[in-house]
């Protein structure tokens, strides 16, 4: 009977039976998307520079993580879209004039290192575009800072003929740290920079030509519910307030140097951040916090990466310390 | 408000529009014995025995269950046993009805001083799903004092609008048995709640309302009609870990409950059809009044066929109903609604593949502030105590979790498995 509405490949599997249109490689290619405005204008200033620094850090990344994927047997896990993001954003913490061959080894290690050693992605400790950038600027911290804001092709300096220093031009950042150590205060009008901060500099990584352009793009992920606005707004906030405490400018000192791409697309990533609402603001502040006693107390202006590698570190701990209480439970048993 | 939850797209308006109607009389009709939670019952009926539409034929004597009436006038052409959506095979009074039908009439109840014996007597059990005795949840513990009675009209799950279609078309009898609960129990207040996709209904319940009863409309959002949500979200009050609703001074019946407690006690009509929405993927979406014991396979036919395109369809709502494996399962006392999801609407098949991206939409949706991504590891892990210590036995399976889930990780299935586990491992 009724045999007719019989269909054979019905499928039955547990509750629920529907889910959400969101899927991993959507949400990746939604942070591709904010990320391109801020990318296609550093390759409009920077010209062929910038693309060359993009497709090897893709390149690389795409490639790595299919050939060990490939060697381990392992399946293809391309489509996810998260090692396409890893090396756009390793690019746009690099210098554009970035030794190719530099930035492809900094590719591989935050896809093997990075990722893959861990057992692939939701896995890794760290952000593996930040291992990336940490492994470049531990090996070979001197060759960045001095292609910096070089407006030639970039070659390995030769030590050997006056050293590291004589290429070495520091970006605003940088200067303003030198100044500060120097004198107690800076040499130019910090106040004078936000415009060309915001909308057009040529000076630092990809991602600092225009950190106008990122903040956009991660106002769209917020908005989205793609990133959770407690990391960016703990991480911003806790800069512009110890920037103040210090006696400094904070406006300054939040759209410098890499700060705007790492709270807002470094920092967020899922993986290695906690997943409390509270730990999450927690994890932000900690970032800000490192990020600028790094700048005022310590060696290194630029301590976005390690400020948030450090923090990516704790994310399990405070993940750990910030549970919340079960419906219905009086007392968690924590 | 409760904390979580989700917003599945609602895709009631192919039925909310569709006034509720009589479903054929089918050329046989398979009565299952067990329509609810509790003892199955025993058949009262012998093959070729003559039945009388709302005569008793299947009854036990145990406190927690309920009793089988005949939905037709005809005859018992056999005693068997039939698949049920939860894909338990149970026993079945196999009836071939007469030719006529006289729908309007039925067997009474029998008299009693006792209502609650006159609910019991009629079969009424939980319609939202739980299929849980109705007298059982009348009587409240000793000593346990119940302040409010909650009529549960949210109808959250997508898709189904059979509770919107009572409510709006029949709000007397909703009302009606609002009252009579609320004299049962001796309640202070009476509160019915819907959710606000669904004005008119809260108009028309409003309009029916006799003194004291309120009606209160909350934001749409599942599971707003899950019972310790729903309190919540009414009263601010949480229901303890372990405990029952009449912990907090709270009792909750499903809107068409209600209304089947007010036939039993005005009428002595006994719960032989229930409201079914048979919806998505088929020829004619509506609201159908059935006979207990029609045959799926036949409801769906009578609206007009499955679309060539379906991929699951599902007894229930897609949140938390069952998929069928057969159609030739009968409608029941709990069938709320016959879902055909085409392909594409339903959710992937289960694969294990898929890693955790640790992007925290689970706990976020968590409507019991559980992490439903640890629950899962650990469940797959197969690290019960590890589980239970998370109180994965808090979880009300809502499906919300497994539902936004980015990776489409089956976490909901692997907290069921972790869940069963460590409540066999005498976790509390």
């Amino acid at each position: 009977m009724a045999g007719d509405v019989t269909n054979p490949t019905r499928i039955v599997g547990p509750s629920p039976h529907i889910s959400s249109k969101t899927t991993c490689g959507g949400i990746m290619l939604w942070v591709v998307a904010a990320l391109a405005p801020a990318a296609l204008w550093a390759v409009a200033n920077m010209g062929l520079v910038a693309v060359q620094l993009f497709a090897v850090t893709i390149g690389v990344a795409l490639g790595t993580e299919l050939a060990i994927n490939a060697i381990a047997h392992k399946p293809n896990t391309l489509l996810d879209g998260s090692a396409l993001v890893t090396g756009l954003l390793l690019a746009m913490s690099l210098p554009p004039r970035t030794p190719w061959w530099m930035a492809a080894v900094g590719a591989f290690i935050a896809i093997w290192l990075g990722k893959l050693l861990f057992g692939g992605l939701g896995h890794n400790l760290f952000n593996p575009a930040l291992v990336g950038r940490a492994f470049v600027t531990l090996s070979w911290g001197g060759v960045l800072a001095g292609v910096q804001n070089r407006g030639w092709f970039a070659t390995l300096p030769d030590i050997s003929a006056g050293g590291l220093d004589t290429i070495s031009g520091a970006t605003r950042l940088g200067v303003a740290a030198a100044d500060r150590v120097a004198s107690g205060g800076y040499g130019f009008d910090l106040a004078a920079q936000y415009q060309p901060l915001l909308m057009k500099n040529l000076e630092g990584s990809l991602g600092e030509v225009s950190a106008g352009l990122l903040i956009l793009g991660g106002l769209v992920l917020i908005i989205k519910g793609i990133i959770d606005w407690r990391i960016p707004v703990g991480y911003i906030g806790t800069m512009a307030l110890v920037s103040w405490a210090f006696g400094s400018d904070p406006v300054f000192h939040i759209l410098a140097g890499g700060v705007i791409l790492g709270a807002f697309f470094m920092a967020t990533d899922y993986v290695s951040s906690p997943m409390s609402k509270k730990g999450r603001l927690i994890y932000g502040i900690g970032c800000g916090l490192f990020n600028a006693l790094g700048r005022f107390v310590g060696p290194m202006p630029e301590s976005t990466t390690f400020a948030i590698l450090f923090m990516n570190g704790l994310a399990p701990l405070i993940d750990r310390l910030t549970r919340t209480r079960v419906f219905g439970v009086v007392k968690t048993d924590e | 408000m409760f904390a979580g939850g989700v917003h599945p797209p609602g895709h009631k308006e192919s039925t909310a529009g569709s006034p509720v109607q009589w479903a054929p009389v089918p050329a046989r009709l398979v009565v299952p014995l067990s329509q609810h939670l509790g003892a199955p019952c025993a058949p009262l009926v012998n093959k070729g025995d003559r039945v009388e539409r709302g005569q008793v034929i299947g009854f036990v004597d145990a406190v927690v269950s309920a009793p089988v009436h005949s939905p037709v006038t005809g005859t018992v052409i056999e005693l068997g046993t039939t698949l049920v959506a939860s894909g338990l095979r149970v026993g079945a009074v196999i009836i071939e009805p007469d030719e006529t039908q006289d729908l309007a009439s039925f067997v009474q109840v029998e008299e009693s001083d006792d209502p609650r014996a006159r609910v019991r007597a009629a079969g009424v059990v939980g319609m939202g799903g739980a299929t849980f005795p109705t007298t059982v949840k009348l009587t409240p513990p000793k000593g346990m004092r119940i302040e409010t009675v909650i009529l549960n009209g949210c109808e959250c799950e997508p898709f189904l609008t059979c509770d919107h279609r009572l409510m709006l078309e029949e709000p007397e009898r909703v009302i009606a048995g609002a009252g009579k609960i609320r004299e049962l129990i001796d309640a202070k207040r009476v509160v019915i709640a819907l959710e606000d996709n669904k004005p008119d209904a809260a108009a028309a319940l409003r309009a029916a309302a006799t003194e004291g009863i309120e009606v209160i409309e909350l934001p749409t959002r599942y599971p707003q009609g899950a019972e310790k949500q729903l309190i919540y979200a009414l009263l601010k009050k949480e229901v303890p870990h372990g405990k029952l609703p009449a912990a907090v001074g709270v009792l909750v019946h499903n809107v068409a409950t209600a209304a089947a407690i007010a036939d039993a006690l005005e009428s002595g009509k006994p719960l032989t059809e229930r409201i079914v929405t048979v919806t998505g993927a088929v020829a004619r979406p509506g609201n159908y009044r059935v006979l207990l014991g029609t045959l799926v396979s036949d409801l769906i036919e009578y609206a007009g066929g499955l679309d060539d395109e379906v991929e699951r369809v599902i007894s229930g709502g897609p949140m938390t109903g069952m998929a069928l494996g057969t159609l030739d399962v009968p409608i029941t006392k709990g069938s709320s609604g016959i879902v055909a999801l085409a392909r594409g609407m339903a959710a992937p098949a289960i694969s294990d593949d898929q890693p955790c991206i640790r992007c925290g939409r689970c706990s976020e949706a968590c409507p019991m502030n559980l992490e439903p991504y640890i629950l899962a590891t650990y469940a797959g892990k197969r690290m019960w105590d590890g589980a239970a210590e998370k109180n994965i036995i808090d979880c009300i399976e809502c499906g919300s979790c497994s539902y936004v889930c980015p990776t489409k990780r089956p976490l909901l299935q692997l907290i069921r498995v972790g869940k069963t586990a460590a409540i066999s491992k005498g976790a509390k």
